[in-house]
């Protein structure tokens, strides 16, 4: 039986994680994801969780220690934002490549510089090729969601990965939602024991991780690892059918929202496709034919799915919450079109990057991407494809 | 317990041969009589920072150690370790574990005073119950024998080369034992290669056994960057200690104990003379080189026997108390 609850994003991700009762977690503050370690913390203080609560120096620390936990066999999460992932950007690769399945619970905020506490993602976007299962979250449901699949996928015999959920600094962490939570003993049933084959204090079988890999072999470690990384996708969708059988919410590697007969298609990624959906609307209302796919499975990609979801769609945005710095596109615009060249596909795509450092998104930003849209396939125009939204002059 | 040699001796050996550190190597010679401050029927995770000892010992797809082993980067083995043992705490809570394991890092002076500092400390801070090891050569010796902040005054090296208008390192070694004394772990030692390694063999196991975080920090020479006969090395460390150049001392509940006083306080040249890195300061002209270098010791020395208890002065007062390593 569901549990209706009035919660933050990150109370929904800690209570999550207080019912998956985890073995180690290490983590240290950073605005917006330090309610995580703290509501976590008071979970630990008064009993409710067994879990042992590791509160490093840094955010480099709190991947390390949770790398060296995880190795050892006991199941870790840590949960950061910003440039707290960013001082872990070397140890995200070491965490994926010794296949270790850490959770993270990611609060999206922008990268420094300028210095900004608000939401965007040029965090997890700097850290997409790093060899994580990335996972994006519209809302708070989404996110309690998403964190209580997440150890089911990255603990799958077929992958056994790191796993990031991610949500939208401020907008989804700390604005409070109706959302509803899970009996504590489905979830725990639903998580099950974490037990790996392979760890530090298998007393049976000592183990080291973590070698000096010659030319002769690091290739061959990487594209194993791709290999992983790649049986992701089906086991997301594993999950998710098993997670729909106990809370009667389904999800995919995307959703699509009125996007089977749009001309007009917009990819987007977190908190504004809620926006996005009630500007849909709108615009069906007055008879365009609109419609969005909101990605929910950042890493791996899946191209050919999306490919083929996009098929009807004429003019396409890219919603890009970060800047990429190569003056052609943003992250998510790279993926899509490639995933359409790879298709044989060439509708016209426009990359707009919006929402940096908290820049607000309301309906009538995203309907002016739909008019452009609109625009460009009358006009047969399609003037710059990598555009700024709401750019004040 | 009382200290049996051959006993010690007769452990088992827990670095398998076959790996590839350098002949000649202290770090080896002191990682493996660490390990036997190990009691044979209790386990262990080693931690390792990128280091020579990590890339010539767990070279995929062979390991020398038969123990569990995670290597990590070269900043963080005091975190990795803190987070292995963290996991052992609660499996062993959750009956999920039978066995004893004790938890050693292992870490060279780069990765331990310098950019592992921050993680080393923390770990101390917090009192895991684990052992950090520094085997100190004194320089970034895996990366071609670059300055540390434990290189010595005056020493050659890649990135304090000795030049025309330069005589070496400018700057005197930072003391990490003292600083990692001043967290308050139950222990904290400082020791090298010394005779039949008795004084390692003691300390490593009161490291291991202490409970809390305890840091040994073992000057361990490396003859590519120190530029010795490798033959030499024991000798070389019997002068590092007899200088006073390398005082062999433990910090115990925040007691200082000096465990060797020499009954003659050699002149530093006769620590500096065996090294090719200091080869330079023996030339004509550069004697005041030696002169401050000897100053540096001298005052350290004395700073370190009033921590100790002792008297100051140089008089020979002979060895104070530590009643196991009195034969160094």
């Amino acid at each position: 039986m569901s549990i209706r609850e009035r919660l933050s994003g990150n109370e929904a991700v800690a209570n999550a994680m207080r019912q998956i009762n985890p073995d180690v977690m290490s983590a240290f503050p950073i605005t917006p994801s330090t309610e995580i370690p703290f509501i976590f913390s008071s979970f630990a203080a008064n009993g409710e969780v067994d879990t042992e609560f590791i509160p490093v120096e840094s955010e480099h620390s709190a991947l390390s220690a949770a790398i060296g936990a995880q190795a050892a066999g006991a199941r870790s999460l840590t949960a950061t934002s910003s440039c707290g992932l960013a001082l872990m950007w070397e140890m995200l690769y070491v965490a994926a490549s010794n296949r270790l399945p850490i959770a993270l619970a990611l609060v999206n905020r922008t990268l420094s510089g300028p210095i900004n506490i608000n939401c965007d993602h040029s965090d997890s976007m700097g850290a997409r090729d790093s060899g994580w299962i990335q996972i994006y979250s519209e809302n708070n449901q989404e996110v309690y969601d998403n964190f209580v699949q997440a150890y089911r996928i990255a603990e799958h015999p077929s992958v056994r990965l790191p796993i990031m959920i991610c949500q939208d600094g401020f907008i989804t962490s700390a604005a409070v939602e109706n959302i509803e939570l899970l009996e504590d003993k489905e979830v725990k049933e639903f998580v099950g024991e974490y037990c790996p084959e392979n760890y530090l204090l298998n007393s049976r079988q000592s183990q080291s991780i973590g070698p000096y890999a010659v030319s002769a072999y690091c290739m061959e470690a990487k594209r194993a690892q791709l290999e992983a990384l790649k049986n992701a996708k089906q086991v997301v969708l594993e999950v998710a059918e098993e997670f729909a059988g106990i809370s009667g919410r389904s999800y995919g590697l995307f959703e699509e929202y009125r996007l089977a007969d749009a001309d007009y298609a917009m990819v987007i990624i977190g908190s504004a496709a809620g926006t996005a959906k009630d500007a849909i609307d709108q615009l069906r209302a007055d008879g365009q034919k609109v419609g969005m796919l909101k990605i929910r499975l950042f890493r791996p990609f899946p191209g050919e799915e999306i490919a083929a979801a996009l098929k009807n769609a004429r003019v396409i945005a890219c919603m890009d919450r970060t800047e990429s710095f190569n003056s052609q596109c943003g992250p998510l615009g790279a993926e899509v079109k490639n995933a359409l060249y790879n298709a044989g596909q060439a509708p016209v795509v426009i990359n707009y990057v919006y929402g940096l450092g908290g820049r607000d998104v309301a309906v009538e930003n995203i309907a002016s991407v739909y008019a452009d849209l609109i625009g460009i396939d009358k006009t047969k125009d399609a003037g710059e494809k990598y555009r700024y939204l709401s750019l004040r002059d | 317990m009382a200290y049996n040699f051959k006993e010690v001796m007769n452990k088992t050996e827990r670095l398998a041969p076959g790996h590839r550190m350098c002949a000649g190597c202290g770090g080896t010679i002191a990682v493996r009589n660490v390990l036997r401050g190990l009691r044979d029927e209790d386990k262990a995770v080693i931690t390792c920072a990128t280091s020579c000892l990590e890339v010539s010992t767990f070279m995929y797809p062979h390991t020398a150690w038969t123990d569990s082993f995670i290597h990590n980067a070269f900043e963080n083995a005091a975190a990795t370790c803190s987070g292995v043992q963290t996991a052992y705490s609660i499996l062993k809570k959750k009956g999920r574990i039978d066995d004893t394991y004790k938890f050693i890092a292992f870490g060279g002076d780069g990765g331990t005073y310098d950019i592992g500092f921050q993680s080393l400390s923390a770990a101390m801070e917090r009192n895991h119950d684990m052992v950090y090891v520094c085997y100190d050569n004194g320089a970034y010796m895996n990366t071609g024998i670059q300055r540390s902040s434990a290189t010595p005054m005056y020493a050659d090296t890649t990135t304090t080369p000795v030049g025309t208008v330069s005589n070496g390192k400018p700057q005197y070694r930072k003391d990490l034992a003292a600083i990692i004394a001043d967290h308050n772990v139950p222990y904290v030692a400082q020791t090298t290669l010394l005779k039949n390694m008795r004084d390692l063999h003691e300390k490593a196991e009161k490291a291991i056994y202490t409970p809390g975080a305890a840091f040994l920090n073992v000057m361990a020479p490396c003859p590519r960057g120190w530029i010795y006969e490798t033959a030499e090395i024991m000798e070389i460390c019997r002068l590092a200690v007899d200088t006073c150049y390398w005082p062999i001392f433990e910090v115990i509940e925040g007691k200082w104990v000096l465990n060797y006083r020499p009954k003659n306080k050699l002149p530093i040249e006769r620590f500096l003379k065996k090294q090719g890195r200091f080869r330079h300061l023996f030339k004509k002209g550069h004697e005041h080189l030696i002169a401050h270098f000897q100053a540096e010791v001298d005052k350290r020395w004395e700073a370190l026997l009033v921590k100790c208890g002792g008297v100051g002065g140089t008089g020979g007062i002979g060895t104070l108390s530590h009643s196991t390593s009195q034969e160094i």
